[in-house]
């Protein structure tokens, strides 16, 4: 018994000293003038642009991924997708790439002597230092969660109740929209909730690729790593701090959804 | 038998405009996957396959970042699997009053953006801590950084492996005169041990690549504390973009031989138990 309490004691121990107090400080840190600077430090212009900003890309770039998820993780799951081996490697080469090598590769193709780059600007077309190379660093990254979640149950679900609709007579967008997307929804849900949190939150890809213009390609968490080598850590500590309230808010959600996924339907 | 009727044509009446549109779906996820993900790669692959690819990453600057990303993404993992062992035992077998919020916390690490997670290392053991540890600008930082974001990796491969294993194995072993240790040693890290190496191994790839978290607390101090994300990200700014690119690309290659290892691990191990 005794022995039990101290692995209790280490194990919580561990957590305490690299996740909770950690954590807590960032709110101590926060509030440590009170709420009027905090407040103020969030209504700035360019902070207020920052959310903005962040919000934008994420609308943009986790939908495209969702369709993207839904419609590959459906073929790939029944054997319908072309060179399935690269698919899977592509699909999950996100989670190999360091974010700045994300940034990186975006940058050789759209930059300046890029593949791209040079004919894109000639014709107008700015895409680094601007919102659409956020999009695509975020899609980038973004990438694996939905499909990754969906691949599982569509391959769990089989296809019989689908062949029972085709039977009764149901075109293939009605068997989509009423059988097969409703039996994906718990898992498509979490896969958004956490291509959600990493598109808030990516720092990497999105900082070689946006020049950081403060006001107008900066996101929250560039503002964050921003203010605090200005030296302004009430601006640094009050955007951290908003940005992990929706941390928190995401762990809630991953924590419901994923006891409601693993439920049996 | 099962599987050819599994197999069989779905759909009953195969017009061509059904079939067309079957193709289409599979068609633009390709389509979509190889403009968002494969030109990029490729693209990068191009820019460091110059005649510098080989003075690029070996230059004393990036040989000691890649050496030192190597040796904290090996120390990191190795901590992970013993802390997450530990974590999963006591989540899965003890029971104490909030266990259930200690259990969710453990994913705070993947819902906490990067650089906020540095923040936050930052403040507790930076110059201002409040606990008097300082580890700002050591190699002490950088794996206390890597070991904040890879700490949800080993926990969660473990437990469900846990959760699973049979008691009474364990029980008769007691009774056997077994002491806790050895039943670990030799019934119940037998039976984690393959998760808990998917576990080091995905911990791995991702300190390898770790940017946000590392760049604030690290000081980005060159043959001390700079990693190879860090020194890519510098480089970039600087503008030598091919030397960057060599650099990313070896980590890149490093990280898919790692998660390619995994992959026919688990396959092999899947057959073995099959």
């Amino acid at each position: 018994m005794r022995s039990r309490l101290l692995l209790r004691v280490t194990a919580l121990g561990y957590l305490t000293a690299l996740l909770l107090v950690p954590v807590a400080m960032i709110g101590y840190r926060t509030f440590a003038h009170g709420i009027a600077p905090v407040w103020d430090a969030l209504t700035t212009p360019a902070a207020q642009h920052a959310l903005y900003l962040s919000v934008l890309v994420t609308a943009i770039a986790v939908p495209v991924n969702v369709v993207f998820g839904v419609v590959a993780g459906i073929a790939l799951a029944r054997r319908r997708m072309p060179a399935p081996r690269l698919v899977d490697l592509l699909i999950n080469l996100p989670f190999a790439m360091s974010p700045v090598v994300i940034g990186l590769a975006l940058f050789t193709l759209y930059g300046r002597g890029g593949w791209v780059g040079d004919w894109l600007a000639a014709h107008g077309l700015q895409v680094l230092f601007s919102i659409p190379g956020l999009v695509l660093a975020t899609a980038f990254v973004c990438l694996p969660f939905v499909v990754r979640e969906i691949v599982p149950v569509v391959e769990e679900i089989g296809a019989e109740q689908e062949q029972a609709a085709a039977t009764l007579g149901a075109n293939g967008w009605t068997t989509f929209w009423r059988i097969t997307l409703p039996a994906l929804r718990w898992a498509l849900a979490y896969g958004v909730v956490l291509s959600t949190a990493r598109a808030l939150g990516e720092f990497g890809a999105v900082s070689i690729v946006s020049g950081d213009i403060v006001g107008q390609t900066q996101t929250l968490p560039l503002l964050v790593d921003e203010r605090f080598r200005n030296f302004d850590a009430t601006g640094a500590y009050s955007a951290g701090f908003a940005l992990a309230v929706i941390s928190v808010l995401v762990l809630t959600a991953m924590t419901v959804l994923s006891r409601r996924k693993e439920r049996p339907q | 038998m099962t599987a050819e009727i599994a197999a069989a044509p779905r759909r009953p009446i195969a017009l061509p405009w059904a079939r067309l549109g079957a193709g289409l779906g599979p068609g633009a996820s390709l389509l979509y996957l190889c403009l968002l993900v494969g030109l990029p790669v490729a693209a990068l692959a191009d820019r460091a396959a110059t005649a510098r690819f080989w003075p690029a990453i070996t230059s004393p600057p990036a040989r000691s970042a890649l050496l030192l990303t190597l040796v904290m993404a090996a120390v990191t993992s190795i901590v992970d699997v013993a802390a997450g062992v530990l974590i999963a035992w006591v989540l899965v077998r003890d029971s104490f009053r909030g266990r259930s919020i200690v259990n969710a916390l453990i994913d705070l690490p993947f819902a906490l953006p990067t650089i906020v997670a540095g923040l936050v290392l930052l403040s507790l053991y930076g110059p201002n801590s409040p606990v008097g540890v300082d580890v700002a600008q050591t190699r002490a930082a950088v794996l206390l950084a890597l070991l904040f974001v890879t700490l949800p990796f080993v926990v969660r491969a473990v437990q469900p492996v846990l959760i699973g294993l049979d008691r009474d194995v364990e029980q008769a072993a007691e009774c056997l005169g077994a002491s806790g240790w050895q039943t670990f040693r030799m019934l119940i890290w037998p039976a984690l041990r393959p998760a808990a190496t998917v576990g080091a191994g995905l911990a791995f790839a991702r300190s390898l690549g770790e940017f946000g978290s590392i760049v604030l607390i690290s000081g980005n101090v060159p043959f001390h504390t700079q990693v190879a994300s860090v020194f890519i990200a510098g480089q970039v700014e600087s503008g030598d973009t091919s030397g960057a690119a060599a650099v990313g690309v070896v980590l890149l290659a490093a990280a898919l031989v790692v998660l390619l290892i995994l992959e026919v691990a688990t396959r092999r191990g899947r057959a073995r138990r099959a």
